[in-house]
């Protein structure tokens, strides 16, 4: 009882990387806390699957293998999640940030009554002291995210409520195996005893699933491009330089919503994670919503026209001019210099 | 599907585009006040999609639902120019401070008391990001959810909705009644319509209507009123409500420093580019 769950989303039947990340760090919050770390699957045909999550340290996998889980739908599996939450009691409960589990999250989080915070940065265990009644709540998971445009952090906690929930983006946390024979207990979830028929009202017709086009998270070499960088077509200055290097191209928020680039090239708090060797940023000015996605990059450059642009200080490089000038000088010079 | 209720659930927010230093009180909750608001940028795909539906079928009547303070009353005109029928505005100061649980439970209750058949918002509010609210209003109401839709249509008396998804497109069939969220891909809202900017230029909430200096609405000209409701008119209970309500606290604010690296500062220079592109090929950064 009141251990740490981490729901485990399927990608092509294999766990995802945001579940691993996310198991990773259950694991220390739970040596933490003194606490197991339960996985919780959900799918059709899961034979096996126990096997590639205990050596993230993982406890206990909960397996619900049953048929009408094969896709993901909320209804079903809110219904499984929330009963097996209601059972085992977990402290906390951490879920990727993906489409999954931004519509299974506040479902269960409503029907459990607890408290959700969304896209968090880091998850840190600490004591919150009330001045009002004197009194000390001790080790509650603190949900840390930047919030507000950017302006500030936000630690968010929920000392009344439990699970303590919270859900985190893909590419945010370390992936790390603890022992690759570590072996926990498997239990399976009699799904059936959870799941009523009116939760299968919604039907899948269709389904498209696409294979990941572009992957930014395992690029070493990033151009990455914002707002500053002015419209879709000045974009294609920054392709090329990407694929001169060997890179990808990224954007920020504002040049997503500007329509510059594709949402899947979106680093930062609400897109993706990356650690690149380097990372160029062309015409951000470095919010902490952006910045909280790049910051752990090996090297970075700065190209903006103003030179108090916040990005700037956290570059190696600070290239005070154009984007549209600067770029098509690296490539001149790259093309001159690179055997 | 003829004679349908849809209500639209619609959010002011402030641009986050615009955020100045004061944004934030001391309490962790932002100041609105001091912020350009404006309409959801994904409520007004919902609203398309709710006017698409009013289009197509016979009888179907659209009510916009917001919770804010008064001035949110400018979403619901907005939304009046649009193509909207009426609206209702959630205001009381018993809901400030409220987190997404606390707003769904509030919410929840205006839209039992409005009666739907079918809600439809947008998937999340920038000023949050965390598109908690549509599932946990349906899950308040007991209802099936559909996020993600980018187009639905009726076949039957079941809706027919495509979902995009991170990673592909899901097309799915649901009963009424139903909570769908709809995203930002999903065709942008009409714009105002001149006719009924002019027939709802002077919708206001009673709350407008005694606190405007009213000689520029011209007595003559009957009003048309935004329903105004507070905690009594849904039958709240205030525990569930504002921060006693809402299970997750700010525990702390901090202001964002980032950590200063003593950077090398160059210009767009010939020999600047040109001897940082050595440097970076030199020590294996690129090569």
């Amino acid at each position: 009882m009141n251990n740490l769950f981490v729901f485990c989303e399927l990608d092509e039947g294999r766990p995802a990387d945001v579940s691993l990340e996310l198991l990773t760090r259950g694991r220390s919050l739970a040596n933490t806390l003194g606490c197991r770390l339960e996985a919780v699957v959900l799918g059709s045909g899961l034979d096996g699957i126990e096997n590639e999550l205990y050596p993230y340290g993982v406890d206990v996998v909960h397996v619900g293998d049953d048929p009408v889980l094969e896709h993901y739908r909320t209804m079903p599996y809110t219904s499984v999640i929330t009963g097996l939450f209601r059972q085992e009691q977990p402290q906390i409960a951490l879920m990727g940030a993906t489409s999954t589990g931004r519509d299974l999250g506040p479902r269960v989080s409503s029907a459990l009554h607890s408290g959700l915070t969304a896209d968090c940065t880091s998850l840190e265990i600490g004591d919150h002291y009330v001045k009002k009644t004197d009194s000390t709540y001790k080790n509650l998971l603190y949900q840390i995210r930047p919030a507000f445009g950017g302006n500030i952090i936000a630690t968010i906690i929920n000392p009344d409520h439990r699970p303590q929930m919270a859900t985190v983006r893909e590419g945010v946390m370390k992936r790390e195996t603890v022992n690759k024979n570590y072996r926990g207990e498997l239990k399976k979830i009699d799904v059936s005893a959870f799941i009523k028929p009116e939760d299968l009202a919604v039907e899948i017709i269709e389904r498209h699933m696409e294979a990941r086009k572009v992957d930014i998270k395992s690029a070493q070499i990033i151009v990455s491009g914002g707002y500053g960088v002015g419209s879709k077509e000045n974009f294609a200055m920054l392709y090329e330089l990407a694929s001169l290097l060997g890179g990808e191209v990224a954007a920020s928020r504002a040049a997503v919503d500007a329509g510059y680039a594709g949402h899947e090239r979106q680093v930062g708090q609400t897109g993706v994670t990356v650690r690149p060797k380097l990372y160029i940023a062309c015409g951000i000015s470095g919010q902490i919503q952006h910045t909280a996605g790049m910051n752990q990059s090996g090297k970075i450059i700065s190209i903006n026209n103003d030179p108090m642009a916040p990005i700037n200080t956290i570059a190696d490089y600070v290239i005070n001019g154009d984007v549209g000038e600067v770029i098509p000088k690296l490539i001149k010079y790259y093309k001159a210099n690179a055997r | 599907m003829n004679g349908i209720k849809i209500v639209v659930l619609a959010k002011q927010v402030p641009d986050t585009r615009n955020v100045g230093p004061d944004a934030m009180k001391a309490d962790g909750t932002v100041n609105r006040s001091v912020l350009p608001a404006i309409f959801n940028p994904e409520d007004l795909n919902a609203l398309e999609q709710a006017l698409r539906i009013k289009e197509r079928y016979e009888g179907v009547t659209v009510t916009l639902l917001t919770m804010g303070p008064g001035r949110a009353a400018e979403i619901i005109r907005e939304g009046l120019y649009r193509g909207a029928d009426s609206g209702v505005l959630l205001t009381d100061r018993a809901f400030a401070g409220s987190d997404t649980l606390a707003t769904s439970y509030a919410l929840a209750l205006a839209v039992r008391s409005l009666a739907p058949d079918l809600v439809i918002g947008g998937r999340q509010a920038i000023d949050g990001d965390t598109a908690q609210v549509g599932p946990q209003v349906a899950e308040k109401l007991g209802w099936p959810q559909v996020t993600y839709a980018e187009e639905m249509h009726f076949e039957g008396e079941r809706l027919i909705i495509r979902r995009r998804l991170e990673r592909g497109v899901e097309t799915v069939s649901a009963p009424l009644p139903l909570v769908v969220t709809v995203n930002g891909t999903a065709p942008a809202c009409r714009y105002r319509n001149a006719k009924l900017l002019m027939k709802y230029k002077y919708a206001r909430t009673d709350t407008e209507l005694q606190t405007e200096s009213s000689d520029y609405i011209a007595a003559s000209r009957p009003v048309i009123k935004i329903t105004e409701w507070g905690v009594d008119a849904i039958s709240a209970d205030p525990e569930q409500l504002g921060l006693s309500g809402s299970p997750t606290k700010v525990k702390e604010i901090e202001n964002v420093i980032l950590q200063s690296k003593e950077s090398k500062r160059l210009t767009a220079s010939d020999s600047d580019i040109e001897s940082l592109v050595r440097e970076l090929l030199e020590n294996h950064t690129i090569g």
